[in-house]
């Protein structure tokens, strides 16, 4: 049992990942902003708030050292150090997983609520993984963040899920609901951008969505076969092959701390001879 | 696979996916061999019952570590106590 030898305050700051709509890439970004924070060498902590569907340590390759769960800790038959699981490749990264037989019905604000004031007190980022949908699961993820990547694919019902997120991010917060805090810091990551069907006109535009939305951009995540691989290794995508999605990410994680990153929409190199023979090069 | 036939030859990915999900799956479908998440809670207050009898220990002093593999997993349990103690 290591001691924290940091004599500063972690930063505290709570992250919600959510959507709406299902299937749109909220773990996979969860996955990949938690290993890139960690990696620029803040303390960083990815929850799964997906109960029942555990899959985020699937994502992250730990689905063989799960002992206990965020519901063990929620309701007492562990602690949260004990189901805590370090990542080997990163030392200031680590896991809370979910539990995989219960449902969502376990989640408690108030248990939710401690285990993340505990939280604060180690880690600077918290990045809460949240389910599908917008009820309970999802509400008890967002309920006590301070900020939201609300992740969307360029498609009609992602994009007005995302709205409806938004709606309830102003809404039924923590933060909504005290006099004097300030909202929850809401920004758009765009994932599975697909540059060629966006150029064909099949797909909506980066400025579409934003219009839409009326929300600031986080960051523009390219559709890239480095992300099914990264997830068939157990990998976040930061940390396999540089990647047109891993380099987006980086951008992401860069302008979530504050950093002035100008936005460029990245792809895939597209399979002719040359790029072919040059792929690394890209 | 023709593009990547240029690259230094890497296991394919998908098969990697496959073996993960066939130890996980094992384990989450037998639940057999000591290895059942559930039973984790329990075995570990036993644990802290049983060293309590010989020194006292908070609840947070005990530790356990799983990792789950293809024929063989392993439950590392650690103990911490204070050192003044000793140990027979
Ligand atoms: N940028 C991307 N390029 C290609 N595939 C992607 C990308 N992002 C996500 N995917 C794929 O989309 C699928 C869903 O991703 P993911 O599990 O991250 O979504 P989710 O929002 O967490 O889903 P759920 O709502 O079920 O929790 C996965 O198969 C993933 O590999
Ligand atoms: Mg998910």
């Amino acid at each position: 049992m290591s001691k924290d030898l940091t004599l500063e305050e972690p930063l505290g700051k709570v992250i919600v990942v959510t959507s709406g709509k299902g299937g749109v890439g909220k773990t996979t970004t969860s996955a990949a902003v938690g290993a890139e924070l960690a990696r620029r060498g803040h303390k960083t902590v990815v929850i799964d708030f997906d109960v029942g569907l555990r899959n985020l340590d699937m994502i992250m390759g730990c689905e063989r050292r799960v002992v206990f769960d965020f519901i063990n800790v929620i309701q007492g038959d562990a602690k949260l150090k004990q189901a805590l699981i370090r990542d080997r490749r990163l030392e200031n990264l680590a896991v809370l997983p979910t539990s995989q037989t219960r449902d969502k019905d376990a989640l408690t604000k108030a248990g939710v609520e401690k285990v993340l004031d505990e939280l604060r007190k180690e880690f600077d980022y918290i990045i809460c993984d949240s389910p599908a949908g917008i009820e309970r699961g999802a509400q008890m993820a967002m309920h006590f963040a301070d900020e939201a990547i609300v992740v969307t694919n360029p498609e009609v019902s992602s994009v007005r899920d995302s709205d409806r997120v938004l709606g309830l991010l102003n809404s039924i917060t923590d933060r909504a609901g005290k006099t004097g805090a300030e909202p929850v810091k809401a920004q758009v990551l765009i994932t599975r951008h697909d540059k060629s069907r966006v150029d064909s006109g099949e797909m909506m535009t980066v400025e579409d969505v934003l219009e839409v939305l009326a929300v600031p951009l986080l960051g523009i995540i390219p559709e890239s076969k480095a992300v099914l691989r990264a997830s068939n290794l157990g990998v976040p995508v930061v940390l396999d092959d540089p990647s047109a999605a891993a380099a987006a990410y980086e951008d992401a994680v860069g302008r979530l701390i504050g950093e002035q990153i100008e936005m460029r929409i990245a792809a895939d190199p597209r399979r002719g001879l040359l790029q072919r023979l040059f792929r690394r090069a890209v | 696979m023709f593009g990547f036939s240029l690259r230094p030859r890497k296991a394919a990915s998908a098969n990697t996916a496959k073996e993960r999900l066939q130890i996980l799956l094992a384990h989450e479908r037998s639940g057999s061999g000591g290895a059942r998440p559930d039973c984790l809670p329990q075995l570990q207050r036993e644990i802290l019952d049983v060293i309590r009898r010989h020194m006292q220990i908070g609840d947070e002093a005990i530790d356990i570590r799983m990792e789950r593999g293809d024929e063989l997993s392993s439950l590392e349990i650690n103990i911490e106590f204070p050192g003044k103690l000793g140990v027979n």
